[in-house]
């Protein structure tokens, strides 16, 4: 229930109720290094990821409203044109076909787009055809590169400056980099395909995971504001409890921004077939999760991490240490009436 | 009346968005009166339906294309394709590399060829030309009165290359309504009839010319600048300069010398005889046909004569196009059905629709009223985001796409994450024991900062992903900038603004259960808690899981009207004096 959830938000904002995010950093950071490698390592091992048409560079017919979903009809029609080809037909959604082939030449396009016309009894504008050079996939892969070291530097800096330091800056860098590293190693274990509307879906997560982290680091430096003139809690504590009172609002902005991508994800997927919408919305749903919680568990930590050996945090941390052994002997002492 | 404060200043700039909706939607209704707007958005290709060609232009010899020679290459296709007849033909470049062309329907193989020949740029010399309507049929010249050629052409210039044929074709082209054109080059040693469209100010023309004398590929370069006068001070006319190469330089000499004595003997500046001209074809149209004043040895010919700055820079872009034989592969060619695209729009929407349900029932569930307040905030955002469309469908001629939609579709949770931080926020101050006005204004200062930085980075990505973008990135792009710029107008001009005026409604003020503001709910604990217990100023933090929480709640519930009174009247007293320590300092 809300009220229970809006409970669960005063009692992690006061610090009476507290997920140890920051002291178990050792376990999240193996936990996050062991998901990279095997990011890496299940494409390496599957030879490289499912890879859409964009990519290998062919020809790709779409008919809708079919009579048949029957794919050898498909498969028929194409070999008639061209012997010897393998193409790959699919039900995409409800009545449609998709039919990937070779690359073929104007002429025997227009011979397979006239066979399928006959073969699943539809209008000649109910059959489109796609033509997608070898070298497209290179330059959107290229581009996609281009894209994301040139976001990737610009965010870095601008970050930095915001925080003013290179330490948020780095922390947020690493938490997004294990987003993509993990999305990826999904979309290579899933098989699910890549095409370019996956990538621009790929590309938005690396803002999603970086514009959670902003709101997520600012409350942490909010709260470390005047880290010096504190005793009652050390640095890494006082992350922590940031990471916990910004956790409600981590859930619900995982929530909202997750609830229209699964609505198109799983209503859409049924009806849309793959397409732009499917594969953007994939993506997304995927990145998202994995980016919040690399927001929680790998992020903010690790700026914890980053900063426990600076000198004057050290001073405070031990500052800290001696009030709570002083309070402790303190309480023994006196009894004080334990609170509610 | 003369009351200011948090609650009319929040009027004020809710009373100012609706003016700027107001005038928004007024600008569009009026171009939709005037017939230059509508409003709908205009739809991209793959919702519409069409044919998208994207061609990587290849520079003769393999060299990298430049942005200048790109957008020349843009220039030379979108002539080719208004040439053929296609309307609503729209030529982009993509990510400084691609040229992307995308027609209506589906092309003609002719329109398709058409689109990836090499640009072809040569000179031929005019053998006669005419206006450029055709021959009434009445008085074509008969039959036996068309010109037989008695010999051998001698040279360009030589009246035998005019055949009865060519004649007869030079009459009846009509060049106020040229044929498609032929995809086919005309073969350079032979003449060809055609050519000059009309412009603003001159007519269409229509010529015989010789075979190709000089070729593109020997212009250097081309430049435009303002012609210098007798006594080298500039005059006021632009004048165009070529500069050939040392083939180009030695054959346009010849063509010179040979042209230049056809103007003499016509009479200088009064004659008019169309042989002294020669002509510079680009596609198989003349678009320029200069008389030759001089015989030029340099290889530095001035075209010069009735340019305006613009004339002149567009026929010395030209020029220097024709330097450089550009064409086209072909790297994606994409038909696309109406029906698909529009399929996908409905299910698209569908999707959208019950995404944007789901997070007004998740809104309502955890904001509570609050949650109407997002609602509300999203329809803002959604109608500004429309205006924008549609006035940029209108004004820039911009296309919603599928994944454009999709950015719509992602950027419902974009939008709502910033009233979460601010409300979260809100929540924040309300549990530090703040009244619900001041929580308002002290949640905003902090959360204005978090959004701002926030939606930089989205605005950050939207901008990466727009400028390096490809395929169908940009469309996703944009909305999501777009939406980004939504959001914060909204964030700052309506979700503040009105929770401002709210916090003074008793319903938000007193913090009704319904609220979502609900200080109670939202753990404030009255400072006395009965039974003789305090409670500590601020709650010791403890890495320890509270297992009985709904006690505690329940413990709540059950306070007295008089002991809250008494909690409330006792946090006053203590925010006052924490106030009043702090300015002791």
């Amino acid at each position: 229930m809300s009220s229970s959830f809006a409970n669960f938000g005063n009692e992690l904002y006061t610090g009476k109720r507290s997920y140890n995010f920051v002291s178990a950093k050792k376990l999240w950071f193996i936990i996050a290094a062991v998901a990279v490698v095997l990011s890496i390592l299940i494409p390496v091992a599957k030879g490289g990821f499912n890879l859409g048409i964009e990519f290998r560079g062919g020809s790709e017919f779409t008919v809708s409203n079919v009579q048949s979903t029957d794919s050898a009809l498909g498969e028929k029609v194409v070999e008639d044109v061209v012997a010897g080809s393998v193409p790959r037909v699919a039900n995409v959604a409800g009545t449609t076909m998709r039919i990937q082939t070779d690359k073929l030449t104007d002429d025997e396009t227009l011979r397979i787009k006239e066979g399928l016309t006959s073969a699943y009894g539809v209008t000649n504008n109910e059959v489109t055809s796609t033509f997608i050079g070898p070298t497209w996939g290179a330059d959107v892969t290229k581009q996609a590169l281009i894209g994301l070291i040139v976001f990737v530097a610009l965010a870095a800096v601008l970050m930095a400056l915001y925080f003013r330091t290179w330490k948020m800056s780095l922390s947020a860098m690493a938490g997004m980099l294990v987003t993509m590293f993990i999305t990826a190693g999904v979309y290579a274990l899933s098989d699910f395909e890549v095409t370019p509307s996956a990538i621009i879906g790929f590309l938005t997560v690396l803002s999603y995971s970086l514009y959670d982290t902003v709101v997520v680091f600012d409350k942490i430096r909010e709260n470390t504001a005047d880290m010096d003139a504190s005793t009652r809690r050390t640095f890494g504590e006082e992350v922590n409890l940031a990471v916990n009172q910004t956790l409600v609002r981590s859930i619900n902005t995982m929530m909202v921004a997750i609830l229209p991508v699964g609505a198109i994800l799983f209503i859409g997927a049924g009806l849309l077939g793959a397409g732009t919408l499917r594969d953007l919305s994939l993506a997304l749903f995927v990145g998202i999760l994995i980016g919040t919680a690399a927001t929680i568990f790998i992020a903010a930590p690790m700026y914890a991490w980053l900063r426990q050996n600076e000198p004057e945090l050290v001073k405070q941390a031990k500052r800290v240490e001696h009030r709570r052994s002083a309070n402790n002997s303190r309480t023994e002492e006196s009894a004080e009436p334990a609170g509610a | 009346m003369a009351r200011t404060g948090p609650n009319n200043s929040g009027l004020r700039v809710l009373v100012w968005l609706g003016v700027v909706l107001a005038v928004l939607t007024a600008v569009l209704a009026g171009g939709t009166l005037a017939g230059q707007a509508s409003w709908a958005p205009k739809l991209a290709l793959d919702l519409e339906g069409g044919t998208q060609m994207i061609l990587a232009p290849k520079v003769e010899g393999g060299s990298d294309i430049n942005e200048e020679q790109l957008n020349q290459a843009v220039a030379i296709i979108r002539q080719r394709v208004d040439g053929s007849g296609v309307a609503e033909a729209e030529i982009s470049t993509q990510s400084g590399r691609n040229v992307v062309v995308s027609l209506p329907g589906t092309p003609t193989k002719e329109t398709r060829d058409l689109i990836q020949a090499s640009a072809d740029m040569n000179f031929r010399p005019v053998l006669l030309n005419g206006d450029g309507a055709p021959v009434p049929t009445e008085s074509l010249t008969p039959e036996d009165q068309l010109p037989k050629p008695t010999a051998e052409p001698a040279n360009g210039s030589d009246i035998n290359w005019i055949t009865a044929d060519i004649y007869r074709q030079f009459e009846t082209m009509d060049c106020n309504n040229p044929a498609p054109e032929s995809p086919e080059a005309s073969d350079p040693a032979k003449p060809l009839v055609t050519c000059e469209p009309a412009t603003d100010t001159t007519p269409a023309i229509k010529y015989i010319l010789g075979p190709v004398e000089v070729k593109g590929g020997n212009i250097v370069t081309s430049s435009f600048q303002l012609q210098q006068g007798a006594q080298g001070a500039v005059t006021n006319d632009w004048a165009v300069n070529i500069q050939f190469d040392d083939e180009g330089t030695a054959k346009f000499k010849t063509v010179t010398e040979r042209l230049n004595q056809f103007y003499v003997a016509a009479g200088g500046e009064t004659g008019n005889d169309p042989k002294a001209q020669f002509a510079i074809v680009l596609d198989d149209q003349v678009i320029s046909a200069p008389r030759s004043l001089a015989v030029i040895t340099d290889g530095r010919p001035q075209i010069t004569g009735g340019f305006t700055e613009q004339t002149a820079k567009v026929l010395s872009d030209q020029l220097r196009f024709g330097a450089l034989p550009i064409s086209f592969e072909i790297q994606s060619d994409q038909q696309i059905s109406a029906t698909l695209g529009g399929e996908q729009l409905r299910m698209g929407l569908l999707a959208g629709i019950i995404g944007l349900l789901l997070v007004v029932v998740y809104s309502l569930f955890q904001y509570r009223a609050l949650g109407l307040v997002t609602i509300a905030s999203l329809v803002v955002a959604g109608a500004l985001t429309y205006l924008a469309i549609a006035l940029l469908g209108w004004t820039e001629n911009y296309r919603l796409s599928l994944a454009g939609v999709a950015g719509l579709i992602v950027a419902i949770g974009q939008t709502a994450d910033s009233f979460i931080v601010y409300f979260e926020r809100i929540r924040d101050e309300l549990r530090e024991g703040r009244g619900l006005v001041s929580a308002v204004e002290n949640g905003w200062k902090r959360a204005k900062r978090t959004v701002l930085a926030s939606k930089a980075v989205n605005l950050l990505a939207a901008l990466v992903l727009y400028f390096v973008a490809v395929g169908n990135v940009r469309g996703f792009a944009f909305t999501l900038g777009l939406t980004a710029i939504a959001d914060l107008i909204v964030v700052f001009m309506f979700t503040h603004p009105t929770l401002q005026v709210l916090a003074r409604t008793k319903f938000f003020g007193e913090g009704h259960r319904l609220s979502g503001l609900d200080p109670k709910r939202l753990g404030v604990l009255p400072l006395y808690r009965g039974a003789g217990r305090l409670r500590t100023p601020e709650a010791k933090p403890s890495v320890v899981r509270a297992k009985n929480t709904g006690a505690v709640a329940e413990a709540e519930r059950r306070m007295t009207i008089a002991e809250r009174r008494l909690a409330e009247k006792q946090e006053q007293l203590t925010s006052s004096s924490k106030s009043a320590a702090k300015e002791n300092k």
